[in-house]
């Protein structure tokens, strides 16, 4: 009991120091807050929007690469950020071969990025006819291509190839492959609009195409695919040390993309430039076309071209995995209106208060003088995680959604639930007739293990299901673990010492019969009683 | 009130009892006969999958006016021939669910719908669910929970004892189990916010359950020393010391799912907030029941398999007249009018903390 005693005196030196720095940590908090005058995220289905999951379909026994999702999300981010809505965002979620993809895209898009993601990019390997600046109206020869595609021979050097200068500008006779109409197309296309480099448009890969390149910087008349990215068997970006000309891309056909590439780059090495290049097209787009500089037929070749190691890599992605091995299924499409939303966050607000109300006045009703701690508890743990929500949103991108809300509410009931634990501790250390002050330190070392080992299996549930899960189910399961942890801080740095100071006032240790310590009901017999 | 919290005092004491450890043969009984009819209904009926596990699409639209007969029409224009469901939801939404659909028929639908009951496209909700989606979704949920219940076995193992962590498993599978039985006969739709419902309550169902083992632990502690109680008796005291801690527990983490459910019944007519609030709801009651009623005693059913604690309920038989297995009384004050089936012995009244030499109260 003198353990007891000394530890009681230690501690309530220290509750109004605990809360001052709560008040001060919760102060910091919302000037941040305020400072960044924004409001909580809302998730696309309480404010509108359409989110699309993609699930990679994979054969038997297959496995789906990192890498290829990767590529995969950088293929449709490029797709979305054409429509120019602002925060739409693409993601991969999960691990292994349960990684998927999710789009998201606020407002009134509709169906349209449905379509949009729903397309598998395709790798196409094209000769390139001509050439021209983004809104050129004609074709121009000049070309800036500085990559070229050698054979890898260690030590030797790549044959230099003279830039041929064909006439410039309109010739009345086309290049080679272009026809009227082709060109016709070429002059309408404007590579500087962002609607025009959406990709996704599934391209004849028998026919000549007319395209931009990814940038925007410029647009092509292309031949026939003459090879596909199944033909492609690995792409690595390495430095080259031979030459010392940094980053490369090494390139390995199969048998069959051997004799096609052999093919097309003996026939084009001859042609005068633009046309002795051979342009990598994705998903519509041209990813690059380097210069052939020499017939190609052992199957390697190089890619050179001053690029960075990003670069390299990027365009080695693209050629492994530009045919995409992962095929995509529409695992799930949610659009909810604008209208919808703004029901369900009212609803979902509206389900809380009335939440909320219940259980504060349950703990009044019940614990009477205590239940003023319980509502300070959870009012202070209602702020610190609305602060939270807000500041999460602008750190990490946390958006509250339907499912998120639902796991605050159900939170309020487990916050209070620690309450409980520890005012029924107390309550029972008062029934062993310990004095209140003494109580609430007894009483507080005992419920302390018991609302730490109960949270953590709360926080234990909440991780797992946030890792094995996607979409809603991440959501519910980020705001209950987080819920949860606030649950703890306001548990040892409000709750307690709060109690801690109201010990000591006349009210509550007196046993009032409104503090929730009266002696009748706590069902103490006192003495006198029994006598 | 105060004759509630009277009652936790009396609880406390010991004078008041319930015998949950005594009859636990009852209580498995009852937890036997409903997972029975869980497991019948589950094998007859099944569960009654919402889109989300089938593949399929649902179209939600507000119009007033909006009649079960309009939404047919919209099918019928769309040319969907498959199987389709026209639900009204409240008094001015209605839902129209097919099976899955290619995109162009997905766009087909919504003309027919922007037509027939002259919304804007944007005021369609569209949920449209690929057919492995649902089965990928069950793959993980079950990865979840064979996962949660490894973490939770090692973790309360740690913390607590092997067999609580075994109890403890033991009295999640009940609730699982059972929750999934009701579903089955109730035939409530499932759908993910369902299964979202049912992982969270396998966190709650748990955490009523540590409540009551950490008692449990502490009135056993020295119970081989002191050789008055056996551990059946020590955790029945510890059940009933924690009863109104509970029901308190229970009934505050109901409070704020049954106002979802009310609101997201009531008032949504259904969606999200419904299925995730009457998974808990059911989820939660089960929980609450299964801690007391279910943990608890298995606890007790494997601890009294030990030899020491065999040693321990002989040497506890022997001292006094008190039947094994029976309500243990701390102290004396008999409250006999209720519930108690313990006999008490004289020497038994002047135990207890009441009885104890009181300490001045600093008041």
């Amino acid at each position: 009991m003198s353990a007891n005693i000394s530890k009681s005196i230690k501690s309530q030196a220290k509750p109004g120091r605990t809360l001052a720095i709560l008040a001060i940590i919760l102060v910091a908090f919302t000037a941040l807050a305020l400072i960044q005058n924004d409001k909580v995220k809302l998730g696309l289905d309480l404010r509108g929007g359409t989110s699309v999951t993609l699930q990679p379909r994979v054969a038997k026994g297959g496995n789906v690469s990192s890498a290829a999702i990767a590529q995969a999300v950088a293929i449709i981010r490029q797709r979305v950020n054409s429509l120019g809505v602002a925060e739409s965002q693409v993601t991969a979620q999960g691990t292994g071969n349960n990684q998927q993809i999710v789009i998201s895209v606020p407002g009134d898009t509709g169906t349209r990025i449905v379509d949009l993601v729903g397309q598998t990019a395709e790798l196409r390997f094209r000769q390139v006819y001509a050439v021209g600046a983004a809104s050129a109206k004609t074709t121009s020869t000049s070309t800036t291509s500085t990559t070229k595609v050698t054979v890898p021979k260690p030590g030797a050097k790549a044959t230099p190839t003279p830039k041929a200068s064909t006439p410039a500008a309109v010739n009345p006779t086309f290049p080679t492959g272009v026809t009227a109409d082709l060109n016709a197309k070429f002059g309408l296309l404007d590579c500087t609009k962002a609607a025009n480099r959406q990709g996704g448009n599934i391209d004849d890969p028998s026919a000549p195409l007319v395209a931009c390149n990814r940038d925007g910087s410029g647009k092509y008349i292309l031949g026939p695919a003459e090879l596909v990215g199944t033909d492609v068997a690995s792409a690595s970006a390495n430095l080259d040390q031979t030459n010392g000309n940094g980053w490369m891309v090494l390139l390995n056909f199969t048998g069959s993309g051997t004799t096609k590439f052999g093919a097309i780059t003996t026939r084009v090495t001859k042609l005068p430039s633009p046309q002795n290049q051979v342009a990598v097209v994705l998903d519509g787009l041209v990813y690059t076309s380097p210069q052939i500089n020499q017939a190609i037929t052992g199957g390697n070749a190089q890619i050179t071209g001053n690029f960075t190691q990003v670069q390299a890599s990027d365009l080695a992605n693209v050629l492994k995995y530009g045919a995409l091995p992962l095929a995509f299924d529409r695992g799930n499409v949610e659009q909810v209106s604008p209208t919808l939303g703004a029901n369900q966050l009212h609803d979902g607000l509206l389900a809380g208060l009335l939440g909320l109300l219940l259980v504060v006045l349950y703990s009044v009703f019940y614990y009477r003088g205590l239940g003023v701690v319980s509502v300070g508890s959870l009012s202070i743990a209602g702020g610190i995680t609305y602060l939270l929500f807000l500041l999460l949103g602008k750190w990490i991108g946390f958006s509250l959604s339907l499912a998120g809300i639902a796991g605050a509410i159900v939170s309020i009931g487990i916050t209070a639930d620690s309450f409980i634990v520890y005012f029924e501790r107390l309550r029972d250390e008062v029934r062993d007739g310990r004095s209140l002050r003494t109580a609430v330190d007894t009483g507080w070392t005992r419920a302390k293990r018991t609302i730490i080992v109960a949270d953590s299996v709360s926080l234990i549930a909440s991780a797992l299901l946030y890792f094995f899960a996607v979409g809603d189910v991440r959501g519910f399961a980020f705001t209950l673990g987080l819920t949860t942890i606030v649950d703890l801080l306001v548990v040892f740095f409000f709750t307690k010492p709060l109690v801690t100071l109201l010990a000591r006032v006349n009210f509550y240790s007196s046993g009032h019969p409104l503090s929730g310590f009266s002696a009748k009901s706590l069902g103490v017999v006192t003495r006198k009683d029994v006598a | 009130m105060s004759r509630l919290s009277g009652m936790g005092g009396r609880l406390y004491r010991g004078e008041k009892s319930f015998n949950i450890i005594g009859n636990r043969r009852g209580f498995y009984a009852l937890s036997g006969i409903v997972i029975l009819i869980a497991a019948i209904s589950l094998s007859v009926q099944g569960l009654k999958l919402g889109i989300e596990f089938k593949g399929g699409s649902q179209f939600t639209l507000t119009s007033p006016g909006a009649t079960i007969a309009m939404g047919q029409q919209a099918i019928t224009d769309s040319g969907i021939t498959s199987e389709t469901i026209v639900q009204k939801i409240g008094t001015d939404k209605i839902q129209i669910t097919t099976k899955s659909l290619t995109n162009a028929q997905n766009d087909a639908v919504e003309t027919a719908i922007v037509k027939d009951f002259k919304v804007a496209i944007g005021n369609i909700n569209v949920m449209s669910i690929g057919p492995s989606w649902g089965k990928d979704i069950t793959h993980k949920a079950i990865q979840a929970l064979i996962g949660f219940l490894l973490v939770i076995l090692l973790y309360l193992g740690l913390a607590f004892e092997p067999k609580m962590a075994q109890a403890a498993i033991v009295a999640v599978l009940h609730d699982i189990f059972i929750t999934v039985g009701i579903y089955a006969l109730v035939g409530f739709d499932v759908t993910p916010a369902t299964v979202i419902g049912f992982l969270t309550i396998l966190g709650y169902s748990l955490y009523d359950t540590v409540v009551v083992f950490d008692k449990v632990r502490e009135n056993t502690r020295s119970i081989t020393s002191t050789g008055k109680y056996t551990y059946s008796q020590a955790a029945n005291l510890a059940v009933n010391q924690t009863l109104v801690r509970s029901f308190n527990t229970s009934l505050i983490a109901l409070l704020p799912v049954a106002s979802i459910l009310f609101v997201g019944a009531g008032l949504l007519g259904a969606g999200t907030l419904k299925d995730l609030s009457l998974a808990l709801f059911i989820g939660l009651a089960t929980g609450t029941y299964s801690s007391i009623f279910i943990a608890t005693p298995i606890l007790a059913t494997l601890r009294e398999r030990e030899p020491a604690m065999k040693a321990l309920a002989k040497r506890v038989a022997q001292r006094g007249p008190q039947v094994p297995g029976d309500v243990v009384v701390i102290a004396g004050v008999a409250d006999t009018s209720n519930i108690v089936t313990s006999t008490h012995s004289k020497e038994n009244r002047d135990r207890g903390p009441r009885n104890q030499p009181k300490r001045r109260s600093r008041r």
